[in-house]
């Protein structure tokens, strides 16, 4: 009995610990346009994003969440998730219900395509006009009625500068002998397939299955130069040096940057990937008037600001965009200028058919 | 023969705890990678508390831990007891192994599981949200109960059943000889199943996946962070984790080898 007690002890203390720690915050002043006046003190909105994916307070950054509270008096629920597919299948599975989420373009054309999402009336929602006009009319949501654009971002080639004497514009450098067991690979099938695609000039979006195959194929025989398939560990392996070449994500070569300075990022002139992560509204959204207050608030230019340099990725905000205080401001890597910039390709939703077939051949190329 | 064998013991030990001393190590780490160090701070132990997210999702793993360990132990325990009872032999082995198929199951049928039969009654209760609070500390009591039950087992067994007859006899009423006779010779059994129902719960992620709903818990938190890469704030909440089990264990050690030598001495 005296253990017991003594334990509970310290479990109390460690829990009241933590309890006193949460309260170090301190909120900004700020300057916001729009108004968020409402009667909705004291309802909760549950939002679901992607992991690491919102400026949260850390090392003097805006808490977005807490502001949005302090602000509004709505309670925000902030849940995240790590794939599109991880989120598809839980709004799907109907055991917990979103009133805002923020999928990738080729989800939100499926979800669009599955009534899954409810219309977004953008006059409601003042700081629109912030958004640029590259980013509005986007294939998957021609009319801007369902989506207002969150982040945006290429896939180019990061290489070591002091491993790699020429600039590597081409995926062909994957397929080079010289850099045997020193590149790195996707770990995921659409993006693995998207590099073989792109070097045999077929679409990412291909229907013919002929095409996966020959891209299967050429990730094959990649593998004599591969050293793994990563993705979070593509950081270490760069940072360290271990590896001299990888795909990856423009806005997370810039967090390598920081820590490698020799680490540097090209384009490759086959063309790229290009990716936007929307805000939506599901069906199953309980507190609608609470959502499209927090998607006005995203959008605010100093809350949008947070955001961009918190994340890294390229903001499709204009006030972020042509701010000149922003730390990757004219960033050449994040926003291309309209000569330099890539031939680019957004992935669109396959049908079942082909995605079993993709999927299939990926287990293959990775047991090859 | 001696050197081999401490070698090998010295090397076990190295492999059990070099993965935990290099993420303490990292925790100290001045920069914002958590693969190259570049010098010594506390940075990432202060930035900890701005963290709110992640020290939320800690919070409800602490709260869904110890509530759960808790009721599982209660719930376990009156089990054991019982099952022990039990006088048919075959009733007995029928309702253990009944009790172990969740820990014989693969936890990712027992998540998945546990998840649609969560949806199914929440959808008979028309409610708008199934998953949630209430599911996660279910599932994990599920999930502990075998365990709790399998470490009491043994003690009732070595117990004489004469003990709690002859404490009646004497005049107490069954519960008052439950509470003053059984309980404490089985005590040391009911706090290990504590213990290892809270270390279970702690760390279980696949469960907690299916069934968690809003309410995640920080291995998720940390699992949903690769999307971009895991911060060092991760290692340092990991550190102060390790350091307060450890610290916990040595107080738990240090409690029982004193009880131990009082009763030497008497």
């Amino acid at each position: 009995m005296k253990k017991i007690f003594q334990i509970s002890i310290v479990f109390i203390l460690i829990l009241s610990l933590f309890s006193l720690c949460s309260c170090g915050y301190e909120y900004f002043d700020l300057e916001l346009d729009a108004d968020y006046t409402n009667n909705l003190q004291g309802t909760v909105l549950n939002v679901y994003n992607w992991g690491e994916y919102i400026s949260d307070g850390s090392e003097g950054t805006i808490d977005v969440n807490k502001e949005f509270e302090k602000i509004t008096g709505i309670k925000v629920n902030y849940s995240t998730f790590e794939s599109n597919e991880t989120m598809y299948s839980q709004l799907r599975t109907a055991g917990v219900s979103y009133d805002l989420i923020i999928p990738s373009d080729y989800m939100i054309d499926r979800m669009i395509s599955e009534e899954m999402l409810l219309p977004i009336d953008v006059n409601r929602i003042s700081n629109y006009k912030n958004v640029d006009e590259a980013y509005k009319n986007l294939y998957f949501d021609p009319e801007n009625k369902y989506s207002v654009p969150y982040n945006v971002g290429m896939v180019g080639i990061i290489y070591n500068t002091k491993m790699v004497d020429e600039i590597p514009d081409s995926w062909s450098v994957f397929w080079d002998s010289k850099y045997k067991n020193q590149t790195l690979m996707f770990s995921n099938p659409r993006d693995a397939f998207m590099t073989a695609q792109f070097l045999s000039g077929v679409s990412v979006n291909s229907t013919n299955k002929a095409d996966w195959d020959k891209a299967a194929d050429l990730l094959k025989s990649q593998k004599s130069n591969l050293q793994s398939y990563v993705m979070d560990e593509v950081y270490g392996k760069m940072e360290t040096g271990e590896a001299a070449i990888a795909p990856y994500y423009s806005g997370d070569y810039l967090t390598m940057y920081d820590v490698n300075p020799d680490l540097a990022f090209v384009y490759p002139k086959e063309g790229t990937n290009i990716f936007v992560d929307s805000v939506c509204i599901p069906k199953c959204c309980q507190n609608y008037e609470a959502a499209m207050l927090y998607i006005n608030f995203l959008l605010e230019p100093e809350i949008a600001l947070a955001n961009a340099e918190y994340i890294g990725y390229a903001s499709p905000n204009t006030a972020v965009i042509n701010n000149t205080d922003y730390c990757y401001y004219g960033n050449e890597i994040l926003y291309p200028k309209e000569e330099n910039m890539p031939k680019t390709e957004y992935y669109r939703n396959l049908s079942d058919d082909i995605r079993y077939y993709y999927e299939n051949l990926w287990i293959d190329v990775k047991l090859y | 023969m001696k050197i081999l064998s401490k070698l090998y013991m010295a090397l076990i030990i190295l492999f059990l705890y070099a993965p935990i001393a290099v993420m303490i190590f990292f925790s100290f780490n001045s920069g914002s990678s958590v693969w190259v160090f570049e010098g010594f701070s506390f940075d990432w132990y202060a930035e900890l508390v701005f963290n709110g997210e992640m020290l939320d999702a800690f919070k409800h793993t602490l709260i869904i831990a110890i509530l759960s360990a808790l009721i599982s132990t209660i719930l376990g325990t009156a089990a054991a007891v019982g099952i022990d009872m039990l006088k048919s032999k075959f009733a007995k082995s029928l309702v253990m192994s009944v009790t172990n198929i969740p820990m014989m199951n693969a936890d990712i049928v027992t998540g998945v599981s546990l998840m649609l039969l969560f949806i199914f009654f929440g959808k008979l209760l028309g409610l708008a949200e199934s998953l949630g609070f209430m599911t996660v500390l279910i599932a994990h009591i599920t999930f502990n109960l075998p365990y709790v039950i399998l470490s009491v087992m043994p003690k009732l067994k070595q117990t004489d059943p004469a003990l709690s007859q002859a404490a009646m006899d004497l005049g107490c009423t069954p519960l008052k000889s439950f509470f003053k006779v059984v309980l404490p010779s089985i005590s040391s059994g009911v706090f290990t199943g504590f213990i290892m129902a809270f270390t279970l719960s702690l760390d279980d992620f696949v469960i907690s996946y299916f069934t968690c709903g809003h309410y995640q818990t920080l291995p998720i938190v940390i699992y949903n962070m690769t999307k971009k890469t895991v911060t060092p704030d991760t290692y340092a909440l990991s550190t102060l984790i390790f350091i307060s089990v450890f610290t916990l264990l040595i107080l738990y050690n240090v409690t029982l080898s004193r009880s131990e030598k009082k009763r030497g001495m008497a």
